[in-house]
């Protein structure tokens, strides 16, 4: 794919900040760069892993047994990006946002939703599978959660693409859409998972936020969240 | 120089007609799309009407000019055609190019033929035959494949946010016209009928048997269909070129989560109060500048309240006149915005109100009821034209006269 | 009936994803949706396609289920009724 470089960058005074990021990746759960979670053992059984970390959340959130794992990677994504970042003190819901992309889409449901329909001696579509048949459901289900009311868009790219990304924000922000947005990619198909989660604003009160530049994100994913 | 965003061309093919102009007779003569599918092969063909564009993968083929040797889905023929009459319509295949991309909505992709040939293919003992279908089962296939095709390749990305997909491509061009980053970009969207989603849709007993009635008092579901709508969006700069002639420009746009449930409307039509409240201050206009609504209006107990509810609040009751055309195309999912741009369009620029067909029962919530016959006496200057996805993913686009 | 209720009990929790419930958690003549489970439309149409798998009842529509879900023991008399 021939890509015009997005460099929106240069454009813009103001700056934003990474307030707080996350990545889950390989059965390790990294926040602000510091592993908060390490399940080697299963680290290749989604299922087992994400049920643990759920588990150690400690939030009874019934729903969460009834989404797919797209949803449930973004779900404990999210749970663990806004811990402890108190975001409604500085906006309201209408003014943070969620934008995330992935290459795969809701393939890994799809297909389980096909396995429901393909039989004809065993014909059952499934409406609780269906209803993840859509990459953007994870949205739907963050916002849920945390009640957050902003823009929302999910992209089908081949891989992440940081200067997207940040651009994309950059623009969210400066343009006063909204104050603060949650950004990311999360990827799932067949118990390969990755996810990347961040959450930018204007907010730096104590000076120590990394700028939000695609230099620092494209160094907080390849580097599984340690900034050195 | 102004940084407005202009629409220089369109592209329409649905149940209702090939081309924009085959679409707008369907409309002025009342003349739906819905009917028992022909093309699609389904065990629910007597049960559930719905929207097909009348023409066979092969014909479909043909008419957009591509030969048969390569894999195309019904995603990408439906797209190809709509896209290339956009993007001929704009002129844009006799002016010089200029960095011009594509953002495309689609639900599908290429599910049409994954899910014929799936099972085959893992059964099978040469799948050779099946295996060139497999690239293009993704999202992203049919918008590389036409911007390609096409030349409008500097930037290509597709949006997945079901029913608001297109509309929330439609909001990208323009911001990426705005900032300088294209000239010229191609968006919309395009879905076609599968199984997958009929065997879905009806699991969740959201269907009509009948004609959708949107809006109405006795509503009880949607009927599925399929299309492709595109327009051209353009810096005012690169819209001076070649003496062209200007549709309509895009002048607000909005899109918020409901937070409220994965399919159903938050009883109160809270996102869709505050996507079409913010499109309109995007635009810099009041409630009372709207001429008309291309409303949501799937036909759905759910939406239609919560949407109606969302108006009534936003217009303090004085709704202007909207109707749903999915009455005449179907729900047509990651097309929906594209094609209702298009009608937005057709509306400003012929001067016309499209009607709400099957509409005869007031809904007992709400005041209002929309338009039940084409109305030629209002001056219509601003449109505003709604696309709500499940996930709580509401958009709101602003369509004015230039 | 009674055994009847206790299956439907561990097939109500399967089907609706409850993993953190157990059957003996689920009152016979509780309600099923608003309090308690917290169960909702789309738990609704689950049931739905659990009586056509389980006992080959084909619930028509939604109106239909609204009584029929009422609680597992309407569920139960319901299935005894009309068991194929």
């Amino acid at each position: 794919m021939v890509a015009t470089r997005l460099c929106w960058l240069e454009k813009f005074d103001r700056m934003h900040y990474i307030k707080s990021h996350i990545r889950i990746t390989n059965g390790t759960f990294f926040k602000d760069g510091k592993k908060v979670n390490s399940y080697s053992d299963n680290s290749e059984d989604f299922a087992q892993v994400i049920r643990a970390f759920y588990k150690e959340m400690d939030i009874s959130y019934p729903a969460f047994y009834k989404m797919d794992n797209l949803s449930k990677l973004g779900f404990c994504a999210a749970e663990l990006l806004l811990k402890d970042i108190s975001w409604q003190e500085t906006m309201n819901e209408n003014e943070l946002g969620v934008i995330l992309a992935n290459s795969s889409s809701c393939l890994d449901t799809d297909e389980a939703y096909f396995a429901t329909i393909c039989n004809k001696e065993a014909y059952f579509p499934s409406p609780a599978v269906f209803v993840y048949t859509l990459p953007n459901i994870v949205i739907g289900e963050i916002c849920i959660r945390h009640k957050i009311k902003g823009e929302n868009m999910f992209f089908i790219q081949p891989e992440f693409d940081p200067e997207f990304m940040v651009s994309y924000i950059d623009n969210l922000l400066n343009s006063c859409t909204l104050k603060g947005c949650i950004g990311g990619w999360v990827e799932f198909y067949r118990d390969n998972y990755d996810a990347f989660m961040y959450f930018a604003s204007r907010e730096n009160a104590k000076g120590d936020y990394p700028v939000h530049n695609l230099e620092n994100i494209k160094k907080l994913y390849t580097t599984h969240g340690a900034i050195n | 120089m102004t940084n407005r965003v202009l629409i220089t061309g369109m592209g329409m093919i649905s149940s209702i007609g090939m081309n924009v102009e085959e679409c707008y007779a369907s409309l002025l003569s009342r003349q739906s799309g819905t009917d028992k599918a022909r093309i699609l092969t389904t065990v629910h063909r007597d049960t559930y009407p719905v929207s097909e564009v009348k023409l066979t993968d092969d014909e479909l083929s043909k008419q957009a000019g591509l030969s048969q040797d390569r894999p195309y889905t019904r995603t990408t023929l439906l797209g190809m055609i709509a896209a290339k009459e956009a993007f001929e319509h704009a002129g844009l295949h006799q002016l010089e190019r200029l960095r011009t991309g594509m953002v495309s909505g689609t639900s599908v992709g290429g599910m049409g033929k994954t899910e014929l040939n799936y099972l085959d293919y893992l059964q099978i003992e040469n799948p050779e035959l099946l295996s060139m279908y497999i690239d293009t089962h993704d999202c992203g296939d049919s918008t590389q494949t036409i911007a390609d095709t096409l030349g409008c390749n500097d930037y290509v990305t597709t949006i997945s946010t079901a029913c608001s997909s297109a509309a929330n491509a439609i909001m990208l061009g323009a911001r990426l016209i705005k900032n300088g980053l294209l000239d010229r970009v191609l968006v919309g969207g395009v879905d076609s009928l599968t199984r997958f989603t009929l065997n879905g849709f009806n699991t969740l007993m959201i269907l009509d048997k009948e004609h959708c009635k949107p809006f109405d008092g006795e509503r009880c579901g949607l009927n599925l269909g399929e299309a492709a709508g595109f327009i051209v969006l353009e810096s005012e700069a690169a819209a001076r070129e070649g003496n062209r002639k200007i549709y309509g420009q895009l002048t607000g746009y909005a899109n918020t989560n409901d937070a409220y449930h994965q399919t159903a409307s938050s009883p109160e039509g809270n996102g869709a109060f505050l996507a079409m409240k913010k499109a309109l201050e995007k635009a810099g206009i009041q409630p009372d500048d709207v001429d008309y609504i291309n409303v949501h209006g799937t036909g759905t107990p759910n939406n239609d309240l919560s949407e109606g509810r969302a108006m009534e609040r936003l217009f303090a009751g004085k709704i202007p006149p909207f109707s749903s055309t999915k009455s005449y195309t179907g729900h047509t999912l990651g097309a929906a915005g594209g094609i209702e741009a298009v009608i937005s369009l057709l509306s400003i620029n012929h001067q016309i109100i499209f009607p709400n067909l099957n509409f005869t029962n007031k809904m007992p919530e709400l005041n209002c009821e929309p338009v039940t016959e084409t109305d030629t006496s209002v001056a219509v200057k601003t449109v505003l034209s709604n696309s709500f996805g499940f996930g709580g993913n509401n958009t709101s686009l602003v369509f004015s006269a230039s | 009936m009674e055994q009847l209720i206790e299956d439907l009990k561990g097939q109500i929790i399967k089907a609706l994803k409850l993993e953190d419930v157990k059957p003996e958690d689920i009152n016979t003549d509780a309600p099923l949706f608003g309090e308690g489970l917290g169960l909702d439309s789309i738990d609704a149409l689950e049931l739905i396609v659990l009586m056509e798998k389980e006992y080959g009842i084909r619930v028509e529509n939604a109106s239909a289920a609204k009584s029929i879900f009422t609680s597992v023991r309407t569920m139960a008399d319901y299935i005894a009724k009309n068991k194929k």
